[in-house]
């Protein structure tokens, strides 16, 4: 029974379904207003927390060159494999393929990541290289992240280990030039913000914050060729004499540079798994000793200086011992009357005693202050040693035993600076590491005459009648002083146990090169200076003579045939 | 309208230009790998030591005594 005139009321309904609509479609609006307007950092924010990263971007560190540009230090990238343990749980049993390609035993892997399972960063290895970081990330296991990193590499190796020391793992210096440059030589590390996707996979870079700065490079002032010859061959002196330990440091006469530093024992910077404490020590700056004889030619010098003594003038040196103050200073036999330049030659205790007590205090004390004794020789090199050198008021007994190199002490470094002065004509130059290209402002600590009237005298140790015929090169002039010094140990002085030490120059009508030998307490029967260290320098030096285009400047007793004069035979 | 679509153009062209950035440093990045592999390998092969074994024992080379030198003076 229909009625065509009906109408429904459904008017409510409808304004209840409309009003109904229209608060779903209000509240959409609100919640989208909300969202993107008033929320919108705060989401923003949250998204962002959730997939991008700001990550670090290691920095370069600077590389290390001798003077011929030669690498002595450099970094390459390579690449450190860490986990989040907490993203790789549901994953543990793919350990297996990352120990696998990393090499390692995925036992210890797993347990390393068990015990760590709160943590989310663990190193799994450090510094791997390039390609095995590609095959890890080829692996795509959630949680494995690779960080990119600099390993550091010492071509030279053992032969220039003590001088540049070594940079940790996190690329920062330890021991040497590494950390007396650390500053100059690390980069600044910058930072990037990444887009990561769920698994933590970097999918793509968004933005630099902050550019690597790289470390800048250092040259130093070390030859490398000079260098090898000097580890070589004090290497093997130390061998054959069975010495404790040895230095050897070459200078530049002119600019104060080191040209060569080299120490036994020694150690290679690019494993060092098994190493001994005191290796690392680059012994050349950081031990002293008593520089015994090799002093002599500076208490001769401060005589000279005072002008009231010449190299002719004679000492009475019988009988062969002379007491000073109840104590005894003694010579190898009686010389009787020699003159300065004997005292050099045949190295008199008692002839350089009586010399040094017929100054003052100031003039024999004043030469070794100028000359750098007991004070630090400013080459910046962590750990160096000042030596000692005592002021203030000494007994005659002091100044006598101090006039032939004993009651005070020398690094190797400080004995070749002074022994540099007298190369120079008398001027000492600042020691320098790095690399000098101008020419440097020195000090004058002797006059030009008396630095050649010691060194004449020190030519005559090196020829046939001296204690250093085995020092010299031939065709060179050679220059030099022998030092046998009985080691100090607790209580006194011991009777068989010496430090054998040559100080020498060449050419020395105008010498370029110093050069200190030092090997500690030889067992081999020979402990003469003479026998032991000359011989170094007389191998290191002539090959660096040769290397640096040295002219000869004795080639009297070149046969004629060798010498052509404008091409001609002479 | 138009400034719309300038703006979608420059974000469109700064992504492009990033992306090259990127590679041109992942090619440094390649390129200082190499050239650091390359400077261990050159002083590997160049070390004194192997050098001077080459010289001594394959090219049978010493040093000239001093009576074998020949000096020209000028």
């Amino acid at each position: 029974m229909k009625n065509k005139n009906y109408k429904p009321h459904y008017q409510f309904r409808r304004i209840v379904v409309l009003s109904v609509f229209a608060l779903v479609i209000a509240g959409l609006f609100w919640r989208a207003l909300d969202m993107q307007i008033i929320n919108q950092p705060f989401f923003q924010q949250q998204g962002d927390a959730r997939h991008l990263r700001v990550v670090p971007i290691s920095a370069h560190r600077g590389d290390i060159y001798d003077r011929n540009g030669e690498p002595l230090a450099i970094s390459t990238p390579v690449d450190s494999v860490w986990v989040n343990p907490k993203e790789i749980k549901n994953d543990l049993h793919r350990v297996n393929e990352i120990a696998k390609t990393l090499k390692i035993n995925s036992q210890h892997l797993r347990n390393k990541l068990t015990k760590n399972s709160n943590r989310e960063f663990v190193y799994i290895l450090r510094q791997v290289a390039p390609d095995v970081g590609e095959k890890i990330k080829a692996l795509a296991i959630p949680g494995v992240y690779l960080q990119r990193e600099y390993k550091r590499y010492y071509p030279a190796g053992e032969v220039t280990s003590h001088v540049i020391g070594f940079a940790n793992v996190d690329d920062k210096g330890q021991e040497g030039l590494e950390l007396a440059y650390d500053e100059w030589l690390s980069g600044e590390s910058g930072a990037k913000r990444v887009i990561r996707d769920r698994l933590g996979q970097v999918v793509d870079d968004v933005e630099r914050i902050k550019t690597a700065e790289p470390g800048k490079s250092v040259q130093l002032s070390i030859d490398r060729r000079i260098q090898y010859l000097a580890y070589q061959s004090l290497k093997s002196a130390v061998k054959e004499h069975k010495a404790i330990a040895g230095s050897a440091v070459v200078l530049d006469v002119h600019t104060g540079e080191i040209l060569a530093m080299v120490n036994q024992p020694s150690f290679n910077a690019n494993d060092r798994s098994q190493l001994k404490p005191g290796v690392y020590r680059n012994r050349s700056v950081t031990d002293v000793f008593e520089p015994g004889s090799t002093m002599k030619p500076f208490t001769i010098a401060a005589a000279l200086e005072t002008g009231r003594w010449h190299p002719k003038d004679n000492v009475h040196t019988s009988p062969g011992y002379y007491k000073v103050q109840g104590s005894t200073i003694k010579d190898m036999r009686d010389y009787g009357k020699i003159n300065l330049e004997d005292i050099i030659l045949k190295s008199s205790n008692v002839g350089v005693s009586k010399v040094a007590l017929s100054l003052d205090q100031e003039q024999q004390l004043d030469m070794y202050l100028k000359l750098g004794f007991g004070v630090n020789s400013g080459s910046g090199f962590p750990g160096e040693r000042n030596g000692n050198l005592r002021t203030g008021h000494l007994s005659e007994f002091e100044r006598a035993t101090m006039s032939f190199g004993y009651s005070l002490s020398v690094t190797p470094l400080q004995l070749a600076r002074a022994y540099s002065a007298i190369a120079a004509n008398g001027v000492v130059h600042p020691v320098s590491f790095l690399r000098i290209d101008d020419a440097v402002e020195g000090e004058r600590v002797m006059s030009e005459a008396t630095a050649k009237k010691v060194r004449r005298m020190m030519e005559r140790v090196v020829s046939p009648k001296g204690t250093a015929n085995k020092a010299s090169i031939a065709n060179y002039r050679v220059a030099g002083k022998t030092g046998t010094v009985h080691k100090f140990i607790s209580g006194g002085y011991a009777e068989d146990r010496y430090l054998s030490v040559f100080a020498g120059m060449a050419p020395a009508s105008d010498p370029r090169l110093v050069m200190v030998v030092m090997l500690n307490e030889p067992r081999n029967g020979k402990y003469f200076g003479g026998q032991v260290a000359a011989p170094v320098f007389s191998r290191v030096i002539s090959g660096a003579l040769r290397l640096l285009d040295i002219a000869p400047d004795d080639l009297t007793y070149v046969q004629k045939k060798n010498l052509k004069v404008n091409g001609e035979s002479a | 309208m138009g400034s719309a679509v300038g703006v979608i153009y420059s974000k469109h062209q700064t992504r492009k230009m990033f992306v090259s950035l990127q590679k041109l440093h992942k090619q440094i990045d390649e390129l200082n790998i190499e050239w650091g592999q390359l400077q261990l390998e050159q002083s590997a092969w160049s070390s004194h030591g192997r050098i001077e074994k080459i010289a001594r024992n394959k090219l049978q080379m010493t040093l000239p005594r001093a009576n074998e030198i020949l000096y020209i003076k000028q």
